[in-house]
């Protein structure tokens, strides 16, 4: 039997979040923070059995693509003479998602923990955090936690009075989405424009300046420490089958109160959203986009009897993403919704592969031709044919992800965009 | 020509990289140099391109691929207003038009006198607290509403 919700809301990432300066490394340290970390530097724990801890654990990568972390740490090469590097994502841009930066704002120090754990098990002695150009404030923090780290003798050389060592740096974006892409990320530390690489080689054979690199997002890495401190069983029983722990979610739009909920995968999406202060303004939810702006948006009705887990929303006919959960009310224009996300992928495309360049494009000036109410009706099939003919044809998934959403409007809110081809107006707004 | 607080500034970046890697100081290094000026002309590229041992043309494909970055002058204050679907389904394109009519300008344009600068943004990473801008890519301004909007105003002199 799951234990209540509110035992267990904000348990793991969030757990500094209640107490005072939760920030800090006391504060961090009166919850057994950094002891994993001693205790397997100073153990010399075998780092296979930390990869099995995590692969019982069933910790999948958070930051959207949901990629087993164990698995993952296990691709580095073992026996690499020569620099090996760790770098994590806190490069959120995809719309609807804030979460990490709630993490680097009220934790920093669990994520450092995790990163350094990741040095430890992989072998590399170098890290990077990748922060998001638009929040300073948290690039700060995260900087001055990590000063507060190399005080303390957690970072740096000879950690704990051994041969291990580990150095942690932030990296800081200036707008670019395009650099969440992982590799787009490890060009951007280079110092290069964000355009992501053909794979293979994958990163772990050929990363950052050529050499093995494992990149990981904020939430996947600030998990490590606490399922080590509390055993892989345990987190795994915190979620559901396919879906071990718990996830932070991002619920913003049309809710009384907007925020992250930490929160036992698997909860009904009613509780989320209850959790969330409900729809706003005493309003009836229409549709809910549960993982970002580049999966599938997905009806009220269907959402309503969904869970939130990977399975279950994938089932629901999306996907669980990056637990970004941008909810809509009835009041909401599809047409001008999918207006302004057809605008911003055609804005962030890199400009790399053909299909993406110009598709990005082209789907948006049909959209608005649409909004604008000078749409023909062969422009929903015309949308549907560029959708398509992106999908699959690039480098990286940013061309996919400007596809979805055009599918996925099209696919539930048709009698929308006919009425405005029909009338030049919107069928919600008049 | 840098000046000696810059380079003290990028000097400091540049420690975080291997020394045969000055390349990666560039994103930092761009971001000092506008923090001074409030934008990079062609001289402040190749005096970074200069100190980084890089081509003028490596650091001028960054300036212009990174939104933040201004490769023109703007006003004393560049606000940019998030526009994307969260913070659009919270009313930002009112919290725009409301600047623009308290400004007289349009996004994209700076105020007669220098002072403002009004810019669209893409998504900022905290939806939570749309809708939102941000002040010299620096100060996030939150929740806002008309009336926040106007003490801003009033107290960005």
């Amino acid at each position: 039997m799951s234990p209540s919700l509110n035992a267990t809301l904000n348990s793991v990432c969030f757990r500094t979040i209640d107490k005072p300066n939760p920030a800090s490394l006391e504060t961090y340290r009166s919850l057994g923070g950094y002891e994993v970390l001693k205790r397997i530097i100073t153990e010399q724990t075998p780092a296979v059995e930390i990869i099995n801890e995590l692969k019982l654990s069933n910790l999948r990568g958070r930051g959207g693509a949901g990629f087993p972390t164990g698995l993952k740490w296990s691709f580095m090469p073992k026996n690499y003479e020569g620099d090996k590097y760790l770098l994590c994502n806190s490069d959120e841009g995809e719309p609807g998602t804030f979460k990490d930066r709630d993490i680097l704002r009220y934790n920093p120090h669990q994520l450092i923990e995790g990163m350094a754990i990741g040095g430890y098990v992989m072998g590399a002695k170098t890290g990077y955090n990748y922060i998001h150009g638009e929040i300073w404030a948290e690039y700060e923090i995260f900087e001055r936690a990590l000063d507060e780290a190399r005080a303390a003798g957690l970072l740096g050389d000879n950690l704990f009075g051994t041969n291990f060592s580990f150095n942690l740096y932030a990296h800081h974006g200036y707008g670019a989405y395009i650099c969440g892409e992982e590799t787009a990320l490890l060009e951007s530390v280079e110092g290069k424009k964000g355009q992501p690489r053909f794979k293979p080689p994958f990163p772990a054979s050929y990363g950052l300046y050529g050499k093995p690199t494992t990149i990981n997002n904020t939430e996947t890495f600030a998990s490590v420490p606490y399922i080590l401190q509390h055993g892989g069983q345990h987190f795994l029983d915190l979620g559901v089958a396919n879906s071990g722990g718990t996830k932070l979610f991002s619920v913003s739009g049309h809710v009384e109160k907007p925020g992250n909920f930490e929160v036992n995968m698997g909860l009904p999406f009613p509780e989320l959203l209850a959790l969330a202060g409900g729809v706003w303004k005493g309003r009836k939810l229409k549709a809910v986009i549960p993982g970002g702006s580049s999966v599938p948006v997905v009806p009220a009705d269907v959402m309503m009897a969904t869970n939130m887990d990977y399975d279950s929303i994938t089932k629901a006919g999306s996907m669980l993403g990056a637990g970004s959960v941008i909810v809509m009310d009835e009041s909401t224009d599809m047409v001008k919704a999918l207006d302004r996300l057809s605008y911003f992928y055609f804005e962030e495309s890199c400009g790399q592969c053909t299909p993406c360049r110009e598709g990005t494009g082209w789907l948006w000036r049909v959209v608005r031709r649409i909004a604008d109410g000078k749409g023909r009706m062969e422009d929903l099939d015309l949308l549907t044919d560029v959708s398509t003919n992106i999908s699959g044809r690039t480098i990286c998934a940013l061309g996919d992800a400007a596809a979805t959403p055009v599918l996925s409007f099209i696919k539930h809110f048709r009698p929308e965009f006919e009425y405005y081809i029909q009338h030049g107006r919107s069928m919600i707004t008049g | 020509m840098l000046s000696a607080e810059s380079i003290a500034k990028i000097d400091r970046e540049l420690a975080k990289y291997p020394a045969n890697q000055r390349r990666s100081a560039v994103m930092s290094s761009l971001a000092i140099v506008q923090d001074e000026h409030g934008w990079l002309s062609k001289e402040s590229i190749s005096d970074v391109a200069a100190y980084l041992g890089i081509p003028d043309i490596a650091v001028l494909e960054v300036a212009s691929f990174y939104n933040m970055y201004e490769l023109k002058p703007t006003g004393k204050y560049k606000l940019t207003v998030c526009t994307n679907i969260s913070c659009m389904l919270r009313d930002a394109h009112g919290i725009v038009e409301h600047l623009e009519h308290r400004l007289g300008i349009h996004c994209g344009e700076t105020t007669a006198d220098g002072k403002f600068t009004l810019k669209e943004g893409e998504c900022m990473g905290a939806c939570g607290s749309a809708p939102l801008l941000l002040v010299n890519n620096k100060d996030m301004r939150e929740f806002l509403t008309n009336e926040k909007v106007d003490e801003m105003l009033e107290g960005l002199k």
